[in-house]
């Protein structure tokens, strides 16, 4: 069962991942919602603790206990991954939706030649793959991610690798088998400047290239409006905005949105003081009852005690409000 | 600025050393031509800080930024050059004295977690340099806590707390009133904010420049970020591999980078306004510190990289009134 061209690739309805600590239950992502066209880039934004992360591990089914998906539905071309059998699913990773992860060194074995753990990659979801084969497959994806002698490189261990180069290791391991959909956590954060932009590029022509759908989850706003097509703002849990790129950075409707955008520096005029959004995060385990941004809310009021349904506005903008900035729009 | 400095580095090189082990040093006395390893994380570096500026120190990993931070607060002693502070050199001072000059000049460092002893209360990890120094009477040292509590903006009740009982921006805090406890008229402040949140970060930025109001403070303020730096600094520095490739007015510098390793900077921080930008980005990685190119370091990477750039390193020349730039490029025309 396949889906066909016109419905979207990834389908996540009300995902509800939970983690059943001694202190009580974590609701670290509760009830999030969004699709992924072919060929699309979606960019989750949160800060710490928001869920956006484990949303990512959520589809793959790298949730550990005591985490576990309690609802919800993760269909990914017309399969719901949440009811599939761990060895289906395994057949699904690494072949049609990968990961990178913020520390390359999650991807990469320290004690294995490179060579050895492409190869690996490649047999593991296609053995009739000859071992000389694959090593020119594991050649030719290391060139494309523009590590410099590539053959040479392929006998090399993780440990004599920069750290931007274990990235790119990294990537070229997930785009091997050329998935459909990449998920990638923050991968380029603890690079340099220069190297982030060289990963950036990289990941994103060779998603275009080989025509595979990106979601790209950070804290950074900035990286995010660099590459994604559609943005999703996530707090406490839950998606509070999600529409195309340029409408939610530029007229981001949710207080807290809003907020986020507002206290980037470069967005601030210099000598006065930034935006800032008050108070901090709360705890995960004692959210505020409705809306959990009320706290931190200078529009809330008596409504927000029940928590807003993410509403659909026009032009593909939702939001998860009673009191969004809807004047900006006008 | 007219008044005397308060730090003055001039010609300042760190250089560190690897010991060699006992296999290097029975091959050496072998007659095999084994050499220590030696990283030049600062390299021959002139800088000032006057009263009440703020100097943005900007790089990438490795380029020497915290080193310089270090060596500029008294952490480490330079292994060439002089340190001045208020116009005296450091190392001619006696101990005492070399005491409370360094008290006059604070540092920040960039993780909250481990920058605070974790067995303390921010009541002793806040109160335990001006109790030592006697910068305050007993009697006094409560009401001088809560004073400085309340002014990083944490509630003076917190005094009792520990390290964990706080979030990163609230250790943050803590780590800034300590520095502050000593009465510091400057402060070195190491990637102070990379650790925290978006939300979180504007409001320890907002709180360092409310303070350099308040207290008439001048800081070196360590990032990678530009946008952080480019909203706090009067002045940057831009620094690639143990030296500082430009200096210029914050407005300046963005409006018209000189060096091609401050452009390429500019080019690739990711910024809101810029959409789905296609680019082709510097090429290359940071060269090891260890094994530095020759001739102007960042040639290897520089798309208007010449002959000469490969054999002599640029000196950092003033190319207009302010602005300090290390480029070749610059003695053409």
């Amino acid at each position: 069962m396949s889906a066909g061209p016109s419905e979207p690739l990834l389908v996540v309805e009300g995902l509800r991942t939970h983690f059943f600590t001694r202190l009580g239950v974590v609701r670290a992502v509760d009830g999030v919602s969004f699709t992924v066209g072919r060929r699309e880039v979606l960019g989750i934004v949160g800060e710490s603790g928001s869920g956006k992360s484990v949303t990512g591990f959520s589809i793959l089914g790298l949730v550990d206990p005591p985490g576990r998906i309690v609802g919800g539905r993760i269909l990914f071309e017309g399969e719901d991954l949440t009811r599939l059998p761990e060895g289906r699913l395994r057949a699904l990773r690494g072949e049609r939706i990968a990961m990178i992860f913020q520390d390359p060194m999650m991807t990469l074995n320290p004690v294995l030649r490179i060579e050895t753990q492409m190869a690996e990659a490649i047999r593991a979801h296609h053995p009739d793959v000859t071992t000389t084969e694959a090593r020119e497959l594991a050649r030719d994806g290391l060139a494309r991610v523009g590590i410099p002698a590539a053959e040479e490189r392929l006998s090399a261990y993780p440990h004599q690798f920069s750290g931007g180069m274990r990235q790119r290791v990294a990537i070229a391991i997930a785009l091997l088998n050329r998935p459909s959909l990449l998920i990638a956590d923050e991968p380029t954060t603890a690079l340099d400047v220069t190297i982030q932009a060289q990963i950036l590029h990289e990941v994103r022509k060779l998603c275009a290239e080989s025509g595979t759908a990106l979601i790209w989850i950070t804290h950074d706003l900035a990286v995010v409006g660099g590459l994604a097509d559609r943005v999703a703002v996530m707090y406490a849990g839950r998606i509070v905005e999600q529409g195309p790129v340029d409408a939610v950075l530029d007229h981001p409707l949710h207080p807290y949105a809003r907020g986020l955008i507002g206290s980037v520096p470069s967005r601030n005029r210099r000598g006065v003081p930034l935006q800032q959004i008050p108070g901090m995060t709360p705890s995960p385990l004692k959210l505020p009852v409705g809306c959990s941004f009320r706290t931190r809310c200078t529009r809330a009021d008596d409504r927000c005690l029940v928590m807003p349904e993410l509403e659909p506005l026009p032009a593909r903008h939702l939001v998860r409000c009673f009191h969004p900035y809807l004047e900006v729009v006008s | 600025m007219s008044a005397a400095p308060l730090v003055e580095l001039r010609q300042v090189s760190k250089r560190f050393a690897r010991p060699l082990d006992l296999a290097e040093r029975m091959a050496r006395s072998l007659g095999a031509t084994v050499s220590e390893r030696v990283v030049h994380a600062v390299d021959r570096i002139d800088l000032t800080v006057f009263p009440r500026e703020v100097v943005g120190l900007v790089g990438e990993s490795g380029c020497g930024k915290s080193t310089l931070g270090r060596l500029v607060v008294g952490l480490y002693e330079p292994s060439d050059g002089v340190v001045l502070l208020r116009g005296v050199d450091r190392g001619s001072l006696g101990r005492e004295e070399r005491r409370r000059a360094q008290l006059r000049a604070q540092m920040i460092f960039q993780d909250p977690f481990a920058s605070l002893n974790p067995r303390l209360k921010v009541r002793e990890i806040v109160g335990e340099a001006p109790r030592v120094h006697r910068l305050v009477a007993r009697r006094d040292l409560d009401r001088r806590l809560d004073d400085l509590l309340r002014r990083v903006g944490l509630d003076p009740s917190y005094k009792t707390r520990y390290p964990h009982q706080f979030s990163g921006g609230q250790r943050q805090r803590v780590g800034i009133a300590r520095a502050l406890a000593v009465e510091p008229e400057f402060i070195v402040c190491d990637e102070p904010v990379a650790a925290l949140d978006v939300s979180i970060q504007a409001q320890v930025i907002n709180l360092f420049v409310r303070l350099r109001e308040e207290l008439d403070l001048a800081y070196l303020f360590i990032s990678h970020d530009l946008g952080v730096v480019e909203h706090i600094a009067d002045r940057i520095l831009i620094m690639y591999l143990g030296r500082i490739v430009e200096s210029a007015p914050t407005e300046e510098l963005f409006r018209q980078p000189n060096h091609p390793y401050t452009q390429a900077l500019l080019a690739e921080v990711p910024r809101l306004d810029r959409r789905r930008r296609s680019f082709a980005p510097v090429k290359g990685e940071i060269p090891s510190p260890l094994d530095p190119p020759p001739g102007c370091h960042f040639h290897p990477r520089c798309p208007h990289a010449m002959d000469r750039c490969r054999r002599e390193a640029p000196a950092l020349r003033e190319i207009a009134p302010g602005r300090l730039s290390a480029c070749h490029l610059n003695e053409r025309g």
